[in-house]
């Protein structure tokens, strides 16, 4: 019985197709990435302004600050900064309060938030998920269940009399527990998430309302534009 | 168009739907069909993803060996969920938050895989290209479907619009991991019910 040998193509024929495949793709990725940059730079930055004036109401300007050894120090809007704090003021120029960045892991992956802190109650007044991985339907309840939501009428952070700490930390309990201003309900069904928005606050405003506080003699005058 | 190509469109579409005849695709039709604007979203990054690669599998058809062409045809379809990854971010940054992890997992997608091995990989250009718009359209009338059902019973409301009245208290359940499973189940009888009754009617 004679085997008939049938050649397949050579080694470097193979090397070839998938490394011209590979070139190919990555060339795609990159001109992609290079043309749509610019657009998705521009559309998270209006996406996070007009989350600023979502999550504190009454708000009609905002202005950037930075956190330079305990003293905020303001930065052109348009400045990127990951940790930055975000003034804000109503029509007449008051100062009513900041739009904080703060970030987590989720059950997917990392979530940033921003959430808005009334100087007047003292208190969280709202949250907005700003970027997030999470289950659809599941994870994305943080932004549209009502009763999560209501966690954030009025979160209390109040500062302790020397302003260095908070007087209560921000806790989360289970479900129809809540009975402090400063505890979150989680959310049936979507308990790790809402667990981590608890926690992403938590460490937040643990660190960042005492330093605002600390801060606001000299930031309360009206702004000068 | 030769009624052959015109064949190979309007078969997706019905009697070999990939959703609801060959059962394929179904990380996406149960993930993210709990509403009707994730659906429609999720449908047309796919018909994006497998138009461009069967487009580019047929090109490369007699360039690719087959023995590396699995590998060839994955690295394509990810470089174009890639790009719809950037793309759905230039477009809407509303629409790429809603889709969360699931725009990367088109990759695994294996309706998109199997388009380019059965039918792009063998074809012309032109073929591949109405092919695989018949078998995105009829993926995209599935998951409609399934988000349609899902968000009129477990919210009660179609594309964000209320339905019913005030009273109506929404199947949580649909909107949950389970109510996927049960709405494609119910998809399923009608969808193979109707089948029946129309081979029956030829017969």
């Amino acid at each position: 019985m004679s085997t008939e040998h049938v050649k397949g193509p050579s080694t470097f024929v193979m090397v070839r197709a998938l490394a011209g495949v590979a070139t190919l793709s990555g060339l795609l990725i990159v001109l992609v990435y290079q043309l749509t940059f610019p657009i998705i730079k521009i559309n998270k930055a209006e996406f996070l302004k007009a989350s600023i004036f979502k999550v504190l109401d009454g708000t009609k300007d905002f202005q950037k600050f930075v956190n330079k050894d305990g003293k905020l120090e303001k930065i052109p809007n348009e400045q990127e900064t990951p940790d930055a704090y975000f003034a804000c003021y109503d029509d007449s120029g008051k100062l009513i309060g900041f739009a904080i960045q703060a970030a987590g892991m989720g059950f997917a992956d990392v979530i940033k938030v921003l959430y808005g802190y009334s100087i007047e109650k003292e208190a969280i007044v709202g949250h907005l998920v700003l970027e997030t991985k999470e289950t659809p339907g599941l994870g994305d309840k943080i932004e549209k269940d009502p009763q999560f939501l209501k966690n954030f009428d009025e979160l209390d952070v109040k500062v302790t009399d020397d302003k260095k700490s908070l007087v209560n930390l921000i806790q989360t309990v289970k479900k129809g527990e809540k009975t402090e201003k400063w505890q979150i309900d989680t959310i049936t069904g979507a308990t790790i998430t809402s667990k981590a928005i608890g926690r992403i606050l938590h460490e937040s405003t643990k660190e960042k309302i005492p330093v605002i506080q600390q801060n606001l003699q000299n930031l309360m005058p009206p702004r000068a534009n | 168009m030769s009624a052959k190509t015109f064949d190979s469109f309007i078969k997706p579409l019905w009697k070999e739907n990939p959703v609801f005849v060959q059962l394929l695709g179904m990380c996406p039709v149960l993930a993210v069909s709990n509403s009707v604007y994730n659906s429609l979203a999720m449908g047309l990054a796919t018909l994006f993803v497998l138009m461009m690669s069967a487009a580019l599998v047929s090109l490369l058809r007699k360039v690719i060996p087959k023995q590396v062409r699995i590998a060839a045809y994955i690295l394509i379809i990810a470089t174009f969920v890639t790009m719809a990854e950037y793309l759905i971010q230039a477009i809407s940054l509303e629409v790429y938050k809603n889709l969360g992890a699931f725009i990367a997992l088109i990759v695994v997608n294996c309706m998109i895989l199997g388009t380019a091995e059965a039918f792009s990989s063998k074809n012309t250009l032109g073929k591949a290209l109405i092919q695989a718009f018949g078998v995105g359209v009829g993926f995209i009338f599935a998951i409609f479907c399934m988000g349609a059902v899902r968000e009129i019973l477990g919210n009660g409301t179609f594309a964000e619009i209320p339905v019913f009245s005030e009273n109506y208290e929404p199947w949580v359940i649909m909107i949950l991991p389970g109510g996927g499973f049960f709405a494609l189940g119910l998809l399923l009888l009608v969808f193979n019910s109707i089948q029946q009754k129309l081979k029956k009617k030829e017969n």
